[in-house]
């Protein structure tokens, strides 16, 4: 009965955190993300896989690449096409990062906007950019 | 066969297939990502500001002390301030313990015949245990589920993914809250199955949500661990939705819709059915008012105003007449 008032502020305090995500994001701009290719790897027209494989998959095929060079120290990969590959996500220019190079505009754009914190660079490091 | 699970079980596949064959089949992307998410979300709002106001409206005029502690009474005997509060302090942390950690649950006790025909009252705690796994971890897949509609994500929600990804199990990391939601739901439906006398209260509005709960889980699931999606592609797909500019990236795939459908439909469920102890949990009246009836007056409001004709008036209207008859009276004079 005399509790409508405290039920009314609870029912607004309900509405204004479930309709959260309209007012977080008024009047913000939040363009979709592109990553950039490097010069090197618009060359290569096809990383190791198709890229939309490589786009829902590169981190399986990055977690059984860790696996068989850890575990089994096997570091070639042979793709659809039997095609092979150095298996090394950050060694050498012939590894994942030899060819995609920009981290920043490349891996972290997408993992940024998509809220993913893979834990790769806990124990790899970007290569270090040559200085021209 | 129960009926009751079959229409639900077949209610629900019946969705799936609605919106897998709506999306694959007829293209109706933009019916199924954009008319009906609006359109739930709203029902969502309107059905349930109706149904609180609904019981806004209902009056509770007195006291219910269904208690479980000492009522307060003389100041040596001790007074039961949670279980039995008589102040709104005792209140707030006895609705705290509900809301929470579903205290009333937790003194769940099932009756069995021990030793031939001795009842015995058993503590059971597996219905409280999945209840508050359920809970908690649907919660926490709600919340994690708002990275897709936040744009920068806040570093909150990142803590509590780097949490629910604590045993970096496999790429993409497994969360721990979905295989605790789909484990603890599962739990609660086979609940519902074998034990006979759940069973029979069972309707298919028990089963329903279930089925829609589990099948949300499990397409999840899929889509994150096994299928696989674009997940830029549903970032920029649910933030056309928040951002009121609605947008439909290609190659979403039919699992996605379906998943977005039965959630859909969860929404519009949600205010006209029994999930709606979401927001009635807080407006419980066993539990969210303090026990005084015995220090406080509390006075119905709507009472009709009786003219009162009390004793001592009645005393003053004939009160020589009871002196002459013999009759007792209070005053004299």
């Amino acid at each position: 009965m005399n509790d409508k008032n405290k039920i009314i502020t609870g029912l607004i305090i309900f509405i204004v955190i479930i309709t959260f995500p309209f007012w977080y994001n008024m009047g913000k701009a939040s363009p979709v993300p592109e990553p950039k290719l490097t010069d090197k790897a618009k060359a290569a027209k096809e990383c190791v896989e198709p890229k939309e494989y490589m786009k829902v998959e590169h981190m399986q095929i990055l977690d059984i690449w860790r696996d068989s060079v850890v575990r089994e120290a096997d570091r070639v990969y042979i793709n659809e096409k039997g095609k092979k590959f150095n298996m090394s996500l950050s060694t050498g220019d012939d590894s994942c990062m030899g060819c995609h190079s920009n981290k920043a505009d490349f891996c972290d754009k997408c993992h940024d906007y998509a809220s993913v914190r893979p834990y790769c660079w806990d124990c790899h490091i970007e290569p270090p950019k040559e200085k021209k | 066969m129960n009926v009751n699970y079959m229409f639900s079980l077949l209610a629900v596949v019946v969705l799936i297939l609605l919106a897998y064959v709506g999306v694959e089949g007829a293209g109706l992307q933009v019916l199924f990502g954009v008319i009906i998410p609006y359109i739930a979300v709203f029902i969502f709002i309107a059905g349930f500001v109706y149904r609180v106001m609904d019981w806004v409206r209902s009056p509770v005029p007195f006291r219910i002390p269904s208690t479980c502690g000492q009522q307060k009474s003389l100041p040596w005997i001790k007074e039961n301030k949670i279980d039995n509060p008589s102040t709104a302090g005792g209140v707030i942390v006895r609705m705290i313990f509900e809301i929470l950690f579903f205290r009333s649950l937790f003194r769940n006790t099932s009756c069995r015949l021990n030793e031939g025909a001795k009842i015995t009252y058993v503590w059971e705690k597996w219905l409280w245990l999945a209840a508050l796994a359920f809970h908690y971890s649907f919660l926490t897949v709600l919340i994690r589920h708002l990275r897709f509609f936040l744009e920068p994500v806040p570093v909150c929600l990142q803590l509590l993914e780097k949490v629910d990804s604590f045993f970096q199990l496999g790429l993409p990391g497994l969360f721990l809250s979905g295989v605790v939601l789909l484990a603890a739901v599962i739990f609660l439906f086979l609940r519902r199955i074998y034990i006979p006398q759940v069973r029979y209260i069972s309707l298919a509005s028990d089963f329903f949500p279930l089925f829609l709960i589990i099948s949300i889980a499990i397409t999840g699931i899929f889509m994150r661990y096994f299928t696989k999606v674009d997940i830029v592609g549903i970032k920029e797909f649910a933030m056309g939705l928040v951002t009121l500019h609605p947008t439909i990236p290609d190659g979403l795939g039919g699992l996605f819709y379906v998943h977005l459908f039965l959630v859909s439909v969860l929404f519009v469920y949600f205010p006209f059915s029994k999930l709606m102890h979401m927001g009635g949990v807080f407006l419980s009246p066993t539990r969210n008012l303090p026990n005084n009836n015995r220090a406080e007056r509390h006075i119905n409001p709507w009472n009709p105003s009786v003219k009162l004709h009390t004793y001592q008036e009645y005393e003053d209207d004939f009160r020589e007449k009871m002196i002459e008859a013999g009759l007792p009276v209070e005053k004299e004079s």
